[in-house]
């Protein structure tokens, strides 16, 4: 058998949040391996997106602090305007350094940082989104021999992100949310 | 699986972290590693080279070579009025109880190209305290701080410039402190006539006057928490009985031990007020 993963990554833009939040809201307050949640967001959305979902999650949700230890049973939104990498002792680092894919925060950004600490041990999941930012580091996922799940993109609002991710990553598993949720609760 | 690449490339870069503290004295041993790693990795993939230890040999063989991997290691990216409500707070909550000192002094620790000492300046001049302030504006890295002298930034953010300006309580039209030219616009340099800048190294430098202000944004970011503690003990150092801390939106006096001695002005915009 697998070890269990021990830590989900979930990138998403246009879309992205009521996708997420459909996948979130089936998982219960107990659930062990941290989610880290990395959204293209407007800056006005600042700070709101925490509570949409505080509101609808049984999980604690924590928009991340610089050095802040990434911890069991949470739910971790990338901040507006930082780019998430993780050190080797599991904390995270926040980083102001320039665009990705014109985004910050970028989702290939944190999955690649990811993967170099957690290696095979961890989950990619890409949603719906009208960008490619995330296929790379999809792949680096893959490469390592992590899991990668992207939402099925004739379900998507905008499958431009699933799709060029399929291209990068084409062994990847294609799921509806729905599914995704009943993996991911089979996990832990 | 990639483990072992990724550890024989990291010991690499350790290595190259030594010399370059012996041969060229920047010391960059307390810095937070995923960001080091990955701006490693970003310059070898622009400058085209394959390896760390040819990396090594280019660094170390020419200092020219050098300033640029520096850039590159010392994130530079800024913006005028990043995080609005922060300017605001400045504003409402601070500068009114600096306008009671006779005589301000400013440390702006990390400024980077400028962008964040203008758009203080803007504030001071607005609120009638600019002609007796001085503000000391420092960083690592002497091309920034060249940069910043001249007060020129491109125009291509001017749209969120013009509303970061506003948001942050503006109260003229942002138009009037800049021509613009050429893709560039160029910042009236009376903002900056009381304005020195240094190259001030916050990992190996000390204290070198008091001031009533310090602003260090976005520069903690990139130091692991044994580094952060000593640049929070020389800004401990550095600030009289009530003076204030500005740190960026998502950085922490927390976990240090100097937090005992600080009260939050505003929580949110991470201004900090040191106890009597
Ligand atoms: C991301 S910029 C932040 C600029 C500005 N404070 C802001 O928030 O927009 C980080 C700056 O810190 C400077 N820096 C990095 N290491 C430093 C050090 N050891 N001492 C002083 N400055 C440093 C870099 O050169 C860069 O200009």
């Amino acid at each position: 058998m697998e070890a269990t993963p021990e830590l989900i990554v979930i990138g998403g833009s246009w879309g992205g949040i009521q996708a997420s939040l459909s996948i979130l809201k089936g998982l219960p307050a107990n659930y062990k391996i941290p989610i880290v949640l990395v959204l293209h967001r407007l800056r006005s959305m600042e700070g709101e997106l925490q509570h949409i979902y505080e509101k609808k999650l049984a999980l604690k949700v924590e928009e991340i602090e610089e050095k802040e230890e990434i911890k069991a049973c949470h739910v971790y939104l990338a901040p507006a305007n930082y780019h998430v990498l993780i050190e080797k002792d599991r904390t995270f680092s926040l980083d102001v350094s320039e665009l990705e894919n014109y985004s910050r925060p970028s989702i290939d950004v944190t999955f690649t940082s990811a993967v170099e600490v957690f290696d095979e041990n961890m989950i990619g999941i890409l949603l719906s989104g009208a960008n490619k930012d995330g296929s790379s580091g999809l792949q680096a996922i893959r490469n390592a021999g992590g899991i990668t799940i992207i939402q099925d993109p004739e379900e998507a609002e905008v499958s431009t992100m699933p799709l060029s991710a399929l291209e990068l990553v084409p062994d990847c598993k294609i799921m509806k949310l729905e599914r995704i949720q009943e993996f991911l609760n089979s996990l832990a | 699986m990639k483990v072992e690449k990724e550890e024989f490339f990291e010991q690499e870069v350790e290595a190259l972290i030594e010399d370059i503290y012996s041969q060229y004295g920047y010391d960059f041993s307390g810095y937070a590693r995923a960001s080091v790693y990955r701006r490693v990795k970003r310059f070898l993939n622009n400058k085209n080279v394959s390896t760390v230890a040819e990396l090594k040999n280019k660094v170390l063989d020419d200092s020219y070579y050098f300033e640029s991997f520096l850039q590159e290691i010392t994130v530079n990216v800024t913006e005028m009025f990043r995080d609005p409500s922060f300017f605001q707070s400045l504003r409402n909550n601070v500068l009114p109880m600096l306008s009671t000192y006779p005589f301000i002094k400013i440390w702006d620790a990390g400024c980077s190209t400028g962008e964040e000492l203008f758009s203080l300046a803007i504030l001071l001049q607005e609120e009638g305290l600019l002609d007796r302030t001085k503000i000391y504006a420092t960083d690592i890295n002497q091309k920034v701080l060249k940069q910043a002298k001249e007060g020129i930034f491109p125009t291509s953010n001017i749209a969120a410039y013009t509303s970061g300006y506003y948001a942050s309580g503006g109260k003229k039209e942002f138009s009037s402190y800049y021509l613009s030219n050429y893709g560039n616009m160029k910042f009236d340099s009376s903002l900056i006539k009381n304005v020195v800048f240094y190259p001030h190294n916050l990992a190996t430098d000390s204290s070198f006057n008091e001031f009533h202000l310090v602003l260090c944004r976005n520069v903690l970011i990139y130091f692991n928490r044994e580094l952060q503690e000593k640049v929070f003990k020389l800004f401990d150092d550095s600030l009289v009985e009530l003076g204030y801390l500005a740190l960026g939106k998502k950085e922490t006096l927390a976990m240090s031990q100097i937090s005992r001695n600080y009260n939050f002005v505003d929580k949110n915009n991470r201004i900090y007020r040191k106890a009597s």
